[in-house]
């Protein structure tokens, strides 16, 4: 029994790592009242172009791992790219900001399979990211393995964690966000462009995304599918909801789900093969909508104008 | 100037076409194809034989279904993301139905399809419910529920429905091929004496009439007046004594029941056996379909024509030897809704449209 809940943690919490980069990222944007359901597009061009580069230079063996950054920069970039077009759409153009995210997503996910079967195709990978284990701490027994013998995307995730944190409560761009989240008049009449504001926003939260996806397709995968995101763009924007717009609720709910989905894994793993697999697929999923259920109920309300279009020239 | 507004109105259309095909040719380029070639072979290979008009008209057919499905719930105010998951139970309940069944054969084709809009309307009611009921946004659990309705499925045709010619080999997972009193008839096997290559299935015209019942629905009944007064401002239509919520709920029903129909309609038309992968992508398709159709029912017709005709013409560049991936048409798509969302506010925003006005004035004095 000890061995099988070793081995669903060690399985579960680097899992969480691509949910919790994407829902960071998230939280950014939704604090400063746009909703970004495009993510999933997002991390799908992230995961593209992340993979993309270190192929390009060194096919499937060992490449210098100035290389992979370099892949997981152009992730970021991509992404914030991406955030910024998605910005014009809504912010420029305040178009509904639900209907847009689907478009974002259509639209990246369809470019990301299209330039995959162009510039790689069939099922080519990378070699990726290894793990890297801290000498030391990483032999002790259990706890070693699970926390200190990870992939450096993995620790880099759950940094993200206080340093949105300290963004978002402790600096004054990250002020600047919350208003233009909460009352966005209020902060243009106090001096703040908040278009500009949401700009930057999205284009964090979204680089965060590519980020995400490129953790995906360099470190987890190591191979770029049309289904390697599988939702999990969607779920993160789910658990901003559950993590009630807070860095640190969003990790744990990240760890949560990764947990469910490594339950499946470690299932699997195990050689229970009579349960049928698909429910165990189907329980994060499950579980997002009871989560949803009730912080829908909680009077903990978030950004007050989320996805609410700002103009100045419009009477409220 | 007289008629400014229709001025104004084509010309950001005719811009945002441009656009769209600025970036996608761009995105041809990045490929290394040949954007005229390609272009050609999207629009143009559709209308080359009949059989080929025949294929479009058979994707047109679910397109429609489900845009119709979109445009219910839009014009209520609730975006229903869930039109995959809806067909899957839909298709799933009418195939478990149809093994079950032995009637007559008008009367089981129709049981068949009815079964099919009751399971995608179930299956839709429920994010309606947990949008009134417990405040969760539709755009989250909609989506959600397509992940799970496609676990179910999968679980469905693996297990219970399996069909057991398969379970020895390594195929996919299928279920037995349904009993053909039950398909939709081909169009050549009802009238006599018509060309060879016209063999679409007989769905489409459940899809027109379907999609003229809902416009009538929609627009000439009390129930359809009062859900479109719930999705234009749901705080008039409360203060006007109207019951919100389960005008919310109804719309995700009728929703969820168009694109159940649709899914049943593919089964019993196209595949005739439930397969994976059968939804072929229509859930989402279809809100491009509503949105390029004015969010209209009968606007949904063209648009569905029209994208089934690039759809058709994206899955054969392949075999026209253009090396450009099919996913290219979820590009177009993806690419169409951005363009569409920002221009109707560009077309609907008076102050934007005034100052586009005088500005053109401006140069005219200037020119004179």
């Amino acid at each position: 029994m000890l061995d099988f809940i070793v081995l669903f943690l060690t399985v579960g919490i680097p899992l969480s790592s691509s949910l919790l980069l994407a829902a960071l990222g998230e939280t950014v944007n939704q604090r400063s009242g746009v909703f970004n359901l495009g993510c999933e597009g997002v991390m799908s061009m992230g995961a593209f172009v992340g993979m993309l580069i270190p192929f390009l230079v060194g096919g499937q063996s060992q490449v210098a791992w100035y290389v992979n950054v370099l892949g997981l920069a152009a992730a970021a970039i991509i992404g914030a790219l991406f955030g910024l077009l998605f910005g014009v759409v809504v912010i420029k153009f305040g178009a509904p900001q639900g209907i847009a995210g689907i478009g974002l997503q259509l639209f990246c996910t369809g470019l990301a399979g299209t330039l995959y079967r162009h510039f790689i195709g069939g099922a080519q990978g990378v070699y990726g990211i290894s793990t890297i284990s801290i000498p030391l701490i990483s032999d002790l027994p259990i706890v070693g393995k699970m926390l200190f013998s990870c992939n450096p995307m993995v620790y880099f995730a759950f940094l993200m964690v206080p340093v949105t944190s300290y963004i978002l409560f402790k600096t004054p761009w990250g002020l600047k966000i919350r208003a233009c989240g909460t009352m966005p008049r209020a902060a243009d009449s106090m001096g703040i462009n908040v278009s500009r504001t949401r700009y930057q926003a999205l284009a964090f939260g979204s680089a965060m995304a590519g980020l995400a996806g490129a953790y995906l397709s360099l470190c987890y995968a190591k191979i770029f599918t049309d289904t390697l995101i599988g939702g999990r763009g969607f779920i993160a924007v789910a658990l901003v909801y559950f993590g009630r717009w807070s860095p640190l609720g969003v990790m744990g709910g990240a760890l949560l789900f990764s947990l469910a989905q490594a339950l499946q894994l470690a299932v699997q793993a195990y050689g229970f093969t009579s349960f049928p697999y698909e429910f165990l697929v189907m329980l994060p999923y499950l579980l997002v909508i009871v989560v949803l259920v009730f912080v829908g109920k909680s009077k903990h309300v978030g950004p007050a104008m989320l996805g609410k279009p700002f103009n100045r020239e419009m009477r409220t | 100037m007289k008629h400014f507004k229709a001025y104004y109105t084509a010309g950001v259309i005719i811009l945002a076409s441009l656009l769209a095909f600025a970036v996608s040719s761009l995105i041809l380029c990045l490929l290394g194809a040949n954007v005229f070639d390609t272009f050609y072979v999207i629009f143009c290979y559709p209308f080359s034989s009949l059989k080929n008009l025949s294929g479009v008209i058979n994707i047109m057919t679910p397109l429609i279904l489900v845009g119709v499905g979109i445009c219910v719930a839009y014009r209520s105010g609730i975006i229903n993301i869930g039109g995959e998951g809806q067909m899957l139970m839909g298709l799933l309940t009418g195939i478990v139905v149809a093994l079950h069944i032995d009637l007559p054969a008008p009367f089981g084709l129709i049981a068949v399809l009815m079964m099919g809009m009751v399971g995608g309307a179930l299956w839709g009611a429920l994010p309606g419910i947990l949008r009134t009921r417990f405040g969760v946004s539709e755009l989250l659990s909609t989506v959600m529920f397509n992940y799970i309705a496609a676990q179910l499925y999968a679980y469905a045709l693996r297990v219970p429905l399996l069909d057991p010619s398969v379970s020895s080999g390594s195929g996919d997972p299928q279920t037995v091929k349904l009993a053909s009193s039950l398909w939709l008839p081909r169009i050549n096997d009802m009238v006599e004496g018509l060309p060879k290559g016209v063999r679409f299935h007989s769905g489409i015209f459940v899809a027109l009439i379907l999609s003229v019942l809902i416009f009538l629905f929609m627009w000439k009944t009390p129930v359809g007046f009062k859900m479109r007064a719930a999705g234009s401002s749901d705080r008039a239509a409360r203060y006007g004594g109207i019951n919100v919520n389960r005008h919310l709920v109804l719309a995700m029903l009728i929703s969820g029941a168009c694109c159940g129909l649709a899914g049943m309609v593919e089964i019993l038309g196209v595949h005739h056996r439930g397969i994976g992968n059968c939804t072929g992508g229509y859930g989402f398709s279809g809100i491009v379909v509503a949105l390029f159709g004015g969010l209209h029912p009968l606007g949904v017709i063209p648009a569905a024509f029209f994208f089934a005709v690039i759809s058709y013409g994206c899955s054969a560049l392949q075999i026209n030897k253009i090396p450009v991936p099919s996913n290219m048409i979820d590009v177009l798509q993806g690419l169409v809704i951005l363009i569409i969302v920002a221009a109707k506010l560009i077309i609907s925003n008076p102050y934007l449209m005034d100052r586009v006005k005088r500005r053109i004035e401006s140069f005219r004095k200037e020119a004179a």
